[in-house]
């Protein structure tokens, strides 16, 4: 099972914009869904979670706003902005581009 | 969209921190709960789930640090920190630290009091409407390059010019203005009556001249300049329309200049009238006494303009060749005629000011650098500890700033403090030629300059250690304290430019002692007259009511009899010029009997009463003195001074021989004296042969009076100037002085005493440099050689044979520096040969002086790293390393 801080650099911020772009999370359910989707082999801790959050939020991809959460608390959700979409598009075709030539080479060695 | 949002966030990150934080603390706790709550829905019991989750949670405190680094906390904090421990840091070497900003100082206030009169002459632009479109118009003659129009040539120019838009005159003229308490001296100008109208000046108050007012049948009137208004007529607004006395004539005020306008080509006159072409040299083409100034028509070039007036020169000298022959015309910017000669005074010290600041931050630079040294095994330390190389340099570049600023801030102190001085050092007539340099103070440009060269200096302190992290290995630096090669370079660097600084300190310092003792020299000079107990004062009597010879002699003695009586007068003499004003006022001769072939010799002529040696103390060397027989009456006669005598009649008696004068009907004049030579001229000019004649024989209007005083000389002079006043309200009395005061100011003194005081100024900051950069060069090389100091003195070396092997390092340095230091001064000196007064330009007791001098303080800076490598402990060395 892979640690979060064995994800590529760079990598996480691409898997936050992702479960984001579907609708605003807070952090917990992030975590959550990063885990779900990738059929429990990446778990993401907090304490990469969080920076990872607030970096994002200060170059401006995603805003936060605190609303009550599923469980009648008040959370912080992070949605993702025009911008966030233009890096999230950006992020995920380099991330195709790499992740193909790298299992290309994997596959024929 | 993203750039608000991002400023947006970091604003708040930076500005709501508080806020910020309890977000980051309630959103993590918001985390932690939801993960207790999956473990307890998971059927944990609540207090396994908390302790699980909080271990799952490892680290919360290091999560809300690292999300503030995300959210770029940390630099803004890491400065504050980086400034307390920078500061604490320079508390902690306060001997390191004073010096720095001492030294950066110093060269700030240098570099920013000359910037400040560069700003106040240079940057600053006149104050009129599009100064650069205005040009100073002058004649040319066959002698002069640049003298004045006649009024005739004026009104021609003006005429028939096609490339000017319009043509001004002016001349500087003194006034007596009559006021209630008898008549005074003023200072004015004449001025055509478009001037302010083609300089693009409009008075503050009142109206400018009408066109058409600068004509004889208009009534006169004047303008007042802002300080007359202030001073004579309290800013009164009803000035207007009152009327001032001028020179027994009313002149209806009509308006006030503002306060900022200047036009030193004419002083600063209170009074600017309308020319009206009245006085006998208006009319006349061959009297030239007006300047002119023009706007140049839109599109026009200074040349264009030049060669349509030359043409029109051409034209006159044809059609009044008697008096327009060789005449043409000269223009140049009207700036450069106001500014002219200080421009290229003021680049020389400016770029002087610059180097002295550029060799003051490079020592700072070094002192920094043997400070880093010091701290090598410290920043080692820090590094194994995991501090980031870019910490590490944010640090000293904080330092580096802490000091510039601290500098900065204290030059810009210090260089208000100069210029407050230097301004009360300018001789009155200095700042009359320079009006400019009213607005000289630490304004915005200066302290514009100030935070610009602190940056600058920020810069190059920050630069060595800099670049020493570079080459820092880490291992080498924690085992034995690291030697890198940048050390070398900076050595080698380092003594170079100490023997460079050795040098120009020692080149400053010579030529301030030898100003010095020209100073002491002039000032020691033998006057041939006693100078204590003097005053002087001149009278300007009316010549409407003092027409004749008779009535002038008449108020002469008067005026003398009542000065004689005041308490605290011993005697007073009556002359037309006195001691040390100028070597004027000559007239031609040749002696009878000798062969002559229509040469003429001239000598500085005087006209003296018979009381005037006595009251001088003027040593009467042959012959006899003037008495009152030699009267209108009596033959001619005259006294020679000793070089008269000497020049004219080498190994002869002078007395009894005859001079023929030019100017008169060819009459003998016998020499009936010789008195010792008299200082005329300026103190440092060499005495000509002068002639004194007895002034009842040549009585003229204007004369200067002597008296020598009981008591103190100071309270003397308005007493005269009262007792004269009682003789004739309308006499005008000026240039009341004592004749210390007289010396004192006299322009050779005042360019003696601040030449030498500006390069005394320059040369300590320069010594001070140099000892600065010698001791960080010397220190420097003792950290550096701390092992070997100690392996040295672990095989037995003396404590004296430590010193001497330090000093002589220094000494070697000190040698090379005053080698080249003398070489230099020689030169130097010879330079400024005209500036010397009775001392050579290698005057030895003054080098050897300098030398020793430089030498001991340079020595004793030394001293201080000697005994620290003398007291270098071999066992803690050796094991420190």
């Amino acid at each position: 099972m892979s640690k979060p801080t064995d994800l590529v650099q760079g990598t996480l911020d691409l898997l936050i914009l992702k479960v984001i772009a579907l609708e605003p999370m807070h952090g917990w359910a992030i975590a959550q869904r990063i885990r779900q989707m990738s059929g429990e082999v990446l778990q993401v801790g907090q304490s990469a979670l969080y920076p990872s959050l607030h970096k994002l939020e200060q170059n401006g991809w995603i805003r936060s706003e605190w609303a009550v959460s599923e469980n009648n608390r008040r959370a912080k959700y992070y949605k993702l902005t025009r911008a966030g979409r233009q890096a999230l598009e950006r992020e995920a075709s380099q991330w195709e581009r790499l992740s193909g030539a790298i299992s290309m080479i994997v596959r024929t060695a | 969209m993203r750039i608000p949002d991002i400023l947006r966030h970091r604003l708040r990150s930076l500005f709501s921190r508080n806020s910020v934080d309890r977000e980051l603390d309630e959103e993590l706790q918001y985390h932690l709960e939801r993960e207790i709550e999956d473990y307890t829905a998971a059927g944990m019991s609540p207090a396994d789930a908390a302790r699980l989750a909080r271990q799952s949670v490892c680290g919360l405190a290091q999560t809300r640090e690292r999300c503030r680094d995300a959210r770029r906390l940390n630099p803004i904090d890491n400065l504050g920190k980086d400034l307390a421990f920078a500061l604490r840091q320079l508390r902690k070497n306060p001997g390191f630290t004073s010096t720095a900003i001492f030294v950066l100082a110093l060269g700030m206030c240098a570099s920013l009091t000359i910037f400040a009169f560069a700003d106040a002459a240079l940057i600053k632009p006149l104050p009129y409407r599009d100064p650069a479109r205005l040009v100073a118009l002058y004649e040319t003659d066959t002698m002069f390059p640049r003298c004045n129009l006649s009024y005739p040539d004026y009104l021609d120019w003006k005429q028939r010019n096609r490339t000017l838009r319009s043509l001004d005159v002016f001349q500087q003229n003194a006034f007596v203005l009559t006021t209630a308490a008898g008549a005074e001296p003023v200072r004015g100008a004449r001025v055509s009556a478009g001037f302010f109208r083609t300089l693009g000046v409009a008075p503050a108050l009142g109206r400018d001249f009408h066109p058409g007012e600068d004509s004889p049948q208009a009534p006169p009137v004047a303008l007042l300049s802002d300080t007359a208004w202030r001073q004579r007529y309290g800013a009164r607004r009803d000035v207007v329309g009152r009327t001032a006395i001028l020179d027994g004539s009313p002149y209806i005020i009509i308006g006030v200049l503002p306060r900022e306008f200047h036009f030193a080509l004419v002083g600063r006159p209170d009074f600017w009238t309308a020319m009206q072409p009245v006085r006998h040299c208006d009319l006349n083409r061959q009297c030239h006494s007006i300047y002119g100034v023009a706007r140049l028509a839109d599109g026009v070039t200074p040349l264009a303009a030049l060669s349509n007036l030359d043409s029109i020169a051409a034209d006159l000298e044809k059609a009044f060749p008697e008096s327009n022959r060789g005449r043409g015309v000269a223009a140049a910017p009207l700036a450069e005629a106001i500014i002219g000669d200080i421009h290229p005074m003021l680049m020389v010290l400016l770029g002087g000011a610059g180097m002295l600041l550029l060799i003051a931050a490079v020592n700072v630079a070094g002192l920094v650098l043997l400070r880093s040294q010091n701290r090598r095994r410290e920043i080692a330390v820090r590094t194994a500890l995991g501090a980031s190389s870019g910490r590490l340099l944010s640090q000293f570049v904080t330092e580096a700033l802490a000091l510039a600023a601290g500098g900065g801030i204290l030059g810009l102190a210090l260089s208000a403090w100069t210029i407050q001085l230097l301004r009360k050092l300018l001789p009155v007539g200095f700042s009359m030629r320079l009006p400019f340099l009213d607005g000289l103070s630490v304004n915005g440009h200066v302290s514009l300059a100030a935070a610009v060269i602190a940056a600058l200096a920020a810069a190059i302190l920050a630069l060595p250690p800099c670049l020493g992290i570079g080459s820092t290995d880490l291992r080498s630096s924690l085992a034995e304290g690291g030697r890198g090669s940048a050390g070398t370079v900076w050595r080698r660097l380092g003594s170079n430019l100490v023997v460079v600084e050795l040098a120009i300190a020692m080149v400053l310092l010579a030529g301030a002692g030898l100003l010095g003792k020209s100073l002491y020299r002039l000032m020691r000079v033998d006057l041939g007259i006693q100078p204590d107990r003097l005053v002087t004062l001149e009278v300007v009597a009316p010549q409407t009511v003092y027409s004749t010879v008779p009535k002038v002699l008449a108020l002469t003695r008067q005026i003398e009899g009542d000065l004689e009586n005041l308490p605290g007068v011993k005697s007073v003499g009556v002359a037309s010029g006195v001691p040390i004003t100028s070597n004027g006022n000559t007239t031609w001769f040749h002696i009878p009997g000798r062969p002559w072939h229509g040469e003429h010799f001239d000598a500085p002529e005087r006209d003296v009463s018979p009381n005037y040696f006595a009251t001088l103390g003027a040593r009467l060397l042959r012959g006899r003195n003037f008495d009152r027989h030699d009267n209108q009456s009596a033959p001619p006669v005259a006294i020679a001074n000793r070089t008269f005598a000497r020049t004219y009649f080498p190994n002869e008696d002078a007395v009894g021989k005859q001079i023929v004068e030019h100017t008169g009907s060819g009459v003998t004049i016998p020499i009936v004296g010789v008195v010792d030579d008299i200082r005329e001229g300026p103190l440092d000019e060499a005495i000509p042969p002068v002639l004194y004649f007895p002034r009842d024989q040549r009585a003229d209007l204007d004369f200067m009076l002597v008296a020598r005083a009981a008591g103190g000389e100071g309270s003397l002079l308005p007493a005269m100037a009262a007792a004269i006043r009682k003789v004739d309200p309308g006499i005008v009395t000026r240039e009341g002085m004592t004749m210390l005061d007289r010396i004192q100011d006299s322009q050779s003194a005042y360019m003696h005493r601040s030449l030498a005081l500006l390069v005394a100024g320059f040369a300590a900051v320069a010594l001070l440099l140099s000892v600065v950069g010698l001791y960080g060069v010397v220190a420097y090389s003792v950290n550096q050689r701390n092992r070997e100091i100690g392996i040295r003195t672990a095989l037995g070396a003396s404590r004296r044979s430590i010193y001497r092997m330090i000093l002589s390092e220094a000494g070697r340095l000190i040698g090379f520096g005053s080698i080249a230091g003398v070489g230099a001064s020689i030169a130097a000196a010879g330079l400024m040969r005209g500036l010397l007064f009775g001392v050579r330009s290698w005057d030895v007791p003054t080098l050897a002086a300098v030398a020793a001098l430089l030498a001991v303080v340079a020595l004793m800076a030394s001293l201080i790293p000697a005994r620290r490598a003398a007291s270098v402990d071999p066992v803690e060395s050796l094991r420190g390393e």
